[in-house]
């Protein structure tokens, strides 16, 4: 199992694009995202929670989404959504686990 | 008796058991702050607010059966438009057969354009897959997906 944590990455389209056009940022994160509700075998101690609660993405350094996740989300999660470009500008997106990790990446839109 | 059966069992039959077990007592116990003793709609409601869900312009184009349990894939669309006074202000994922049916809960601003994402999920089992949208004005749409998991599959 890998035991690799953070490595966030954000992604857009290397090209400019046109304005008002929809891109797709596709974004990942090493995360074991554990439940909480699994319990190890060998111990019966149960896998404490440990999970990505909180994503946000800004653009243009103005919030346009944000999330609330669980222990359901998959592990590593992978996560990418569609936003309309509109200017040349940065795209970061943050991660907050409950254990109050935190990691970002950004990806540069360029806008003709 | 318990030994030879550890030994028995694969790695990926370990994991699909401990999660099986840990599954089945929180069932039981219940989760604080989830509402599993209630049912979906109040579930919604306590996220979503009132109304019942109107039966369109959510599209999730997810297979109908997925490979794998520990990653389904969940790529959401709402067709509204993304305007400053007419827009989807947030986006949730109940996996009804989970023990915590609440997923993901998504929230959005008219700048992002258009609402349409993917997230992969964990799935214990096969379940309705339900995704519920909201309007700024509180309006709520939705869709209700089953989603098959293949055998071997385990929510991890």
């Amino acid at each position: 199992m890998d035991t690799e944590l953070g490595n966030p990455k954000v992604r857009g389209p290397q090209e400019a694009v046109a304005k008002g056009s929809m891109v797709t940022i596709k974004t990942m994160v090493k995360h074991p995202m554990e439940s909480g509700l699994r319990k190890d075998k060998d111990t019966g101690q149960t896998i404490p929670a440990y999970f990505i609660q909180k994503v946000e993405a800004t653009y243009l350094g103005q919030p346009v989404m944000k999330a609330e996740w669980t222990g359901a989300v998959s592990r590593n999660p992978f996560f990418s959504f569609n936003l309309k470009a509109t200017a040349t500008g940065p795209v970061v997106v943050t991660w907050t686990d409950n254990q109050g990790g935190t990691w970002n990446d950004k990806t540069e839109l360029k806008v003709m | 008796m318990h030994k030879s059966v550890s030994k028995g069992m694969t790695r990926r039959g370990f994991f699909c058991t401990a999660g099986a077990a840990g599954l089945s007592a929180a069932v039981l116990v219940g989760i604080p702050g989830q509402a599993r003793a209630t049912g979906i709609p109040e579930l919604i409601a306590e996220t979503m607010g009132p109304g019942e869900p109107a039966n369109e312009r959510v599209i999730v184009d997810a297979p109908p059966k997925a490979e794998n349990g520990s990653t389904v894939r969940i790529p959401v669309k709402v067709d509204h438009p993304m305007e400053a006074d007419n827009y989807i202000a947030a986006v949730a994922i109940f996996v009804e057969n989970n023990p915590n049916p609440l997923t993901a809960r998504f929230e959005f601003l008219p700048a992002i354009g258009a609402v349409e994402f993917e997230v992969r999920i964990k799935m214990a089992k096969a379940s309705p897959v339900r995704v519920v949208a909201k309007t700024n004005s509180g309006k709520l749409y939705q869709v209700i997906k089953q989603i098959e998991v293949a055998e071997g599959g385990c929510a991890g």
